[in-house]
């Protein structure tokens, strides 16, 4: 057995940090923000937002959600700006941020599908729906087509085993899906529109 | 602090109250083979060898990470568990890439120590043969991901004594691994003082000091104590 989908390149970025918006060790503990953040209202929100939790370290996931709400994803800056407020090493919070599958650390597409491979779906052949939408979209599970417009995922149950092989598209979810009607949902997101 | 009394193997055992059942052990001389245990910082429990039996508890529990109570009756050497530690052995090897005779600790190395001393001879697992690289960005230290295990020892020593928070998981199962800040190349990290103290800490050939040879691949991890005691406890025991 070979394992899959352990191509450390993909994980484990060989470029550096452009840590230039951001000093997370600033000595002034809460750096100032730069004239880019200061004009972009979203970084007011966050602020304010982890003002509501005093600054509480233990607050850091709740506020990873509220900055990949505002941003859409979490960029290297953003991470690092989260560290600094609430004082935490880069390391802890990039930690966080890919521990959990909800968090995205890339911009992702204007549609979502995330097709369910729980037991129930994977045995009704979900598994072959995956398979279907990966070869038409050209992308694997996990990443985002070229144009940005699909966005692939994968989940570990649902809760929706009785209407089985269950796929959500754009937080919708729709019931016993086989590649055909897949492919139809998906008509119109894909690049060559099939 | 008050004592709890306990049975580890057939023989009666005391030790204070909060104390892990490892240290109840250490402290009666019976010797629980562990990896991820590291004097001198908290435990996490990730490595899963110094599992052991409790009578009532149908499962088994992580010496390190187990607190005593009174009563309670440990075994820390049955043929259940001495299976099961091979078998954890076996998989920690065919995780990754440990190839003992390439590897700047063959020769004192935990991992190998550990599977000579519970006669691991061959692995029954088929290798993962995963496509894992070296971080050799920092001009004195090393990262092989390769021999990686997952201890995370670098990270609770760079966490608990260095206090810099450099080293932490990224990810999770299979696909985790070290990171140095945001998963940057080592010697890019500004958070880093390059103190060594991770290199001491790892338990194989993971992390490594540069340019040094198998003989010179020696690491003394007292060392790690001697400092948390030194600054917890204001005693300098050499």
């Amino acid at each position: 057995m070979r394992a899959e989908g352990l191509d450390h390149q993909v994980y484990c970025r060989s470029r550096p940090v452009n840590t230039e918006t951001t000093t997370p060790w600033d000595k002034t503990a809460v750096a100032a923000l730069t004239p880019l953040q200061a004009s972009d209202k979203r970084y007011k929100i966050l602020e304010a937002h982890i003002k509501k939790y005093q600054g509480r370290q233990d607050a850091l996931i709740e506020v990873l959600h509220k900055a990949q709400e505002l941003f859409g994803f979490l960029e290297d800056s953003l991470l690092l700006f989260v560290g600094s407020r609430l004082k935490l090493p880069p390391s802890r919070v990039y930690g966080v941020a890919t521990f959990y599958h909800y968090f995205k650390l890339k911009p992702q597409g204007a549609h979502t599908c995330v097709v369910c491979l729980g037991t129930a779906c994977y045995v009704r052949g979900s598994d072959r729906v995956l398979a279907a939408i990966e070869q038409s979209a050209g992308i694997k599970s996990g990443e985002t087509t070229e144009d940005k417009q699909l966005s692939l995922m994968t989940a570990r149950c649902i809760g929706a085993c009785s209407i089985a092989p269950a796929v959500v598209y754009d937080g919708v979810i729709h019931p016993k899906q086989d590649p055909e009607s897949a492919l139809a949902q998906l008509k119109g997101w894909l690049p060559h529109g099939n | 602090m008050a004592a709890k009394t306990l049975n580890i193997n057939g023989k009666q055992v005391s030790a204070d109250e909060g104390a892990t059942i490892l240290e109840a052990a250490i402290e009666a001389g019976i010797k629980i083979p562990t990896l991820c245990h590291l004097d001198g910082v908290y435990d996490a429990g990730a490595c899963r060898l110094c599992l052991v039996e409790v009578t009532g508890v149908n499962k088994l529990l992580s010496a390190c990470t187990t607190r005593i109570a009174e009563g309670m009756e440990v075994h820390t050497d049955t043929e259940q568990l001495r299976k099961y530690r091979r078998m954890t052995l076996e998989l920690l090897f065919a995780e990754r890439n440990h190839t003992c005779s390439a590897c700047v600790s063959n020769g004192h190395c935990e991992l190998q120590a550990l599977a000579w001393q519970n006669g691991m001879d061959h692995v029954r697992y088929d290798y993962c043969f995963p496509r894992w690289s070296v971080d050799a960005s920092h001009p004195r230290y090393g990262l092989d991901h390769n021999r990686c295990i997952l201890c995370t020892r670098c990270v609770r020593v760079c966490w608990h004594i260095e206090g810099a928070g450099t080293k932490n998981v990224a990810g999770r199962g299979a696909k985790s691994f070290i990171i140095d800040d945001l998963a940057q190349p080592w010697g890019d990290s500004e958070t880093c003082t390059s103190c060594g103290k991770c290199v001491i800490a790892c338990p194989t050939g993971a992390l490594f000091t540069r340019g040094s040879t198998v003989a010179e691949m020696e690491r003394d991890p007292s060392k790690l104590a001697f400092i948390v005691n030194a600054r917890e406890r204001k005693q300098w025991v050499v």
